[in-house]
């Protein structure tokens, strides 16, 4: 593979199959390995086109300030493409994120702003749709950016229907929900019994924290009739499929992946026959310090707990 | 049916801080509404005027999302679980 530059180096992920996890010869459970991307997300593929869709409108213009609410791989993934284009980038995160997820921003020149720990990731929204009332701002905005799910309509899922043209289930965790509508409409297209199921992180009770209710978020980016299923997966169970993918895989890849992962186990254990698709949305690296794939199970649980690890 | 009903910590303020109370009914509707004797001010929270789920409330039996099996009509079995969580952005 060659590419003009970094920037072409983005997509085009294998997918892998996870012999190990197949209930039997006739469910297959193949993984999408996003942490694969240059910066390691999948947030390359949705950052890149945002950027791309703005520069062509002329919403983003070399003397704008690329502004950003994100808590965290979304932010890596700007900040490589702003650096390598030369925007200068601002992103608004939570306090609770992981130290190398700062590091690695700051690496890239981005200028980092707290929200409150306590205000979670809806407090990063709020404060950054405040700071881009500021007209020196663009803010790509992912949760409500029709390009975030363009993105994976045309890259991520049109990889996935090539490679695997049998889909009949694909899990995804939702975040923005920019993969669930994105692959989950070009894959119902493709086959319209598919499955779109997506794997809905359930953080320890810090994260929810006391704010109230009216200040709820929901992305508006997301339709809920391209969704079929919605599951719930706890850090314990989405850290012990993280180790089983290490351990039985040879695979090394984020939190979220082993919730997906968990989901499309559940999943294939009431299938008798079919193909599922699981995207694994980042590597390890970045939760490294949490120490999340070593030691104690239990005490790397309760550490994870607080955090924000989709 | 006995259900157990799992609050988060911005509801716990109507079950006098308790993280977790017992519900009955056949449906997830009955059993909200029959919290909501005991512990007034839960229905107000998780279901609307109109009587739909609350827009920034998720509630999940046994862990899948009842949006997608019945709503508040999803019927109700012994055992199950009800764990209400509020909407979070990701990303």
């Amino acid at each position: 593979m060659r590419a003009d530059d970094i920037l072409g180096a983005i997509g085009n992920t294998p997918l892998v199959g996870l012999p190990t996890f197949g209930p039997g010869s006739d469910v297959k459970i193949l993984a999408k390995l996003e942490g694969h991307n240059p910066t390691g997300s999948m947030k390359d593929r949705i950052a890149l086109r945002m950027i791309q869709e703005a520069e062509a409108s002329g919403a983003l213009t070399p003397n704008k300030i690329v502004l950003e609410p994100t808590s965290g791989n979304t932010g890596i993934s700007l900040s490589m493409i702003c650096r390598r284009k030369g925007y200068r980038l601002v992103c608004v995160m939570p306090d609770n994120v992981s130290t190398e997820r700062i590091q690695l921003l700051e690496m890239f020149g981005t200028e980092i702003v707290h929200s409150p720990a306590a205000r979670g990731s809806n407090g990063a929204v709020a404060l950054a749709k405040e700071m881009a009332a500021d007209t020196k701002y663009f803010m790509p905005y992912q949760y409500g950016n029709e390009a975030n799910p363009r993105a994976h309509y045309d890259g991520t899922a049109a990889e996935i229907v090539r490679d695997c043209p049998e889909v009949d289930v694909f899990v995804a965790g939702l975040g923005t929900g920019g993969t669930l509508m994105g692959c989950g409409r070009r894959i119902r297209e493709h086959n319209p019994n598919a499955q779109i199921v997506a794997a809905e992180p359930e953080y320890g009770e810090l994260v929810y924290g006391l704010r109230n209710l009216d200040e709820g978020f929901i992305p508006e980016i997301i339709d809920m009739t391209v969704m079929t299923r919605r599951i719930k997966v706890g850090t314990e169970d989405a850290l012990r499929r993280t180790r089983q993918l290490v351990e039985q895989e040879g695979i090394f890849a984020g939190i979220s992946s082993g919730a997906a992962l968990h989901v499309a186990v559940r999943v294939a254990e009431k299938l008798s026959k079919g193909t599922i698709v699981v995207l694994l949305p980042d590597g390890g690296w970045k939760y490294l310090s949490t120490g999340a794939y070593g030691g104690d199970f239990a005490a790397a649980v309760k550490r994870l707990e607080g955090m924000l690890w989709a | 049916m006995a259900v157990e009903v799992r609050m988060p910590t911005i509801l716990r303020k109507y079950t006098s801080g308790a993280k977790a109370v017992e519900g009955s009914g056949s449906t997830v509707r009955e059993v909200i509404e029959d919290l909501d004797q005991r512990h007034p001010g839960v229905r107000g929270a998780v279901v609307t005027d109109g009587g739909e789920l609350h827009r920034f409330i998720n509630m999940y039996l046994n862990d899948e999302d009842i949006r997608f099996l019945g709503s508040l009509e999803t019927p109700v079995s012994d055992g199950d679980v009800i764990s209400i969580l509020p909407a979070v952005a990701g990303g």
